[in-house]
């Protein structure tokens, strides 16, 4: 049951994500064009060059001032988007600790790319997992019709008074960005109702304002300092504040998914993780993004095997939802980690951070499953043979590191 | 399930055409998907689209590799038989662009009698109608003909839809013809 009207269109993922930031009351976009983004960047400047949205496009010349002018227009009480992939994300490194540390509800989209070198386009998450410690909400998309869902729902995440920070929604370069499907899309009013329009908090700052409460904003009228110098007097408290901030966003990301819910129809398990016959399951395969679509395919074909197997996908990753995901797997014989990222020298990113949440939990044995680097394909046969090593690995549980669907 | 992969150059329109039999597909109140396989994006190389359709919603995000359809819409890939031919399921279809009989072709490239072969002169069809040597939406006529997965009508509504006046037209027309004088052997 829905409670508004929605239309089926045919959208990949891109065009998905720009129909959605039409419909956002975005004040400003500020992007440089990247593949397998490029066609978000496009379809957003069509839109403002045919009137069909009112919203400022800065163009500039790189990634790091894509992102820089987004800090300047949210700093002055802007909605903001950007959007990037790869190389663009790593350009903007510097830029994302300083817009999640002034508390910036700038939205991103990210069409997943492997970084360089050497160089490729397609699809793995190293690019946004080297964003992972930067301080942003990062949501995960199983394909076009959740990246448009999850922009929408970003915003209000981002800009809710008790968050404040900057949400990345991510999305598989390529198998999410240029694959066509269907997408339900609310219409225009439903959606500008949903997400509303940007509002700044208000405060005092006595020391320069006296008692009157200013708008939390650039404006040359009641000036404010956004990133001062902040030393060891100050800026551990600062920390202290983000990292509480992360923890308290759970419950707004909670609640705006459900209330996304209700108007669309559509959930992603509980807003956090989303488990597939994962209840009665003694084997699971936990991981992140379009190729847990794949894994349902398999999951029933081998239910209907006999095999008691399921899956769990991390939706969202940052803030870690280790109250959804702990529950669903602490009871397990065995749990398999598909990692489509690989911190050299130690294990994926997402084995890490289950590894670290189950540590002392009497757990199942983890085995991490690094594929699909640089787009290398996962098909359901090869998804089948790593349920199988899942299956053994009470007999088998050493490496703990396995890299799959690689040659020699 | 179908599933359905394209061979074309770049340049020649495969992407375009898989995403308009995708989007006339869900117009027809199906699940589609359409997908490119971008390796080197030069014009002319060699490249492949993939399409799925389905009654039910798709979670599949992964590469095709036993397709029921295949289409190839320029005859000079003809000479890649191994590539044309990989996973072809049978009772599949092969859709091909060719002033060749199906039943020659079928002697010359060794197709297995389990898949029907689909003969058609689009690049006759689109240079009369079209002007040029498009025959991605030619190609979807014959396709259809050979399974008929999606209603004519949505197809031509989608490509009016992509290509609007005279040029949906001409494709129109191509698609119409492209229906008629495909023959399977």
């Amino acid at each position: 049951m829905t409670a508004v009207k929605q239309v089926i269109m045919g959208l990949n993922g891109d065009e998905a994500v720009a129909y959605a930031v039409k419909q956002c009351n975005v004040d400003v976009v500020s992007a440089y064009p990247i593949t397998p983004q490029t066609i978000i960047v496009e379809k957003i400047s069509k839109f403002v060059n045919d009137g069909e949205v009112d919203l400022e496009f800065i163009k500039v010349e790189s990634e790091h001032s894509a992102l820089s002018a987004c800090v300047g227009a949210s700093a002055a009480g802007a909605r903001t988007f950007t959007a990037t992939a790869a190389n663009g994300l790593q350009l903007m490194h510097e830029i994302l600790y300083i817009t999640s540390s002034l508390r910036l509800p700038v939205v991103m989209a990210i069409a997943n790319r492997a970084p360089s070198g050497p160089i490729n386009i397609h699809c793995d998450h190293n690019d946004s997992m080297g964003a992972r410690d930067s301080g942003w909400i990062q949501i995960y998309s199983e394909d076009a019709q959740e990246a448009y869902d999850n922009v929408i729902q970003a915003f209000r995440i981002a800009e809710h008074p008790d968050v404040l920070l900057p949400v990345m929604v991510m999305m598989d370069g390529f198998l999410i960005t240029h694959t066509l499907q269907n997408v339900s899309v609310l219409d225009d009013y439903a959606v500008s109702e949903f997400v509303g329009y940007r509002r700044v908090d208000m405060i005092k700052v006595p020391a320069i304002h006296g008692d009157k409460e200013v708008y939390r904003m650039l404006n040359p009228r009641y000036p404010l300092t956004f990133g001062p110098l902040d030393l060891f007097d100050y800026y551990m408290e600062h920390k202290m504040q983000q990292i509480e901030t992360m923890k308290n966003a759970k419950k707004i990301i909670k609640e705006v998914h459900d209330e996304y819910a209700k108007l669309s129809g559509r959930f992603y398990g509980d807003g956090f993780v989303e488990p597939y016959k994962a209840d009665d399951a003694d084997f699971l395969l936990v991981g992140l993004g379009s190729t847990m679509g794949t894994v349902k395919e398999v999951v029933d074909d081998l239910r209907e095997e006999g095999f008691k197997v399921g899956s769990v996908r991390v939706r969202v990753f940052r803030p870690f939802p280790e109250e959804s995901l702990v529950p669903l797997l602490r009871d397990k014989t065995a749990v398999g980690v598909l990692d489509r990222g690989i911190s050299f020298g130690s294990y994926g990113q997402l084995y890490l951070d289950i590894a670290a949440h189950l540590y002392g939990r009497m757990g199942p044995i983890l085995i991490d499953f690094v594929y699909g680097l640089g787009g290398r394909d996962m098909p359901p046969s090869l998804i089948k043979s790593v349920f199988r090593e899942i299956i053994e690995a009470e007999k088998n549980p050493e490496p703990v590191l396995r890299v799959r669907g690689v040659r020699g | 399930m179908l599933e359905i992969r394209w061979h074309g150059r770049g340049g020649q329109g495969v992407w375009s055409g898989s995403a308009v039999l995708a989007l006339a597909a869900i117009k027809a109140g199906k699940y589609a998907q359409s997908f490119p396989q971008f390796g080197p994006e030069r014009g002319g190389a060699p490249l492949e689209g993939y399409n799925r359709i389905s009654d039910r919603p798709i979670t599949l995000h992964c590469s095709i590799y036993e397709p029921h359809m295949v289409i190839v819409i320029d005859p000079t890939l003809l000479k890649y038989p191994t590539r044309i031919l990989a996973g072809i399921k049978d009772g599949g279809h092969l859709v091909v662009n060719t002033e060749e009989e199906p039943q020659d072709l079928r002697k010359r490239l060794g197709i297995k009698h389990s898949v029907k072969v689909w003969a058609v002169d689009a690049t006759t069809i689109a240079l009369e109608e079209i002007d040029r040597p498009a025959t991605n939406t030619a190609m979807l006529g014959a396709l259809i003909r050979a399974v008929p997965v999606v209603p004519m009508e949505r197809i031509l509504e989608a490509v009016r839809e992509r290509w609007p006046g005279e040029v949906g037209e001409k494709n129109v027309r191509a698609i119409r013809r492209a229906y008629e004088e495909v023959v399977m052997g």
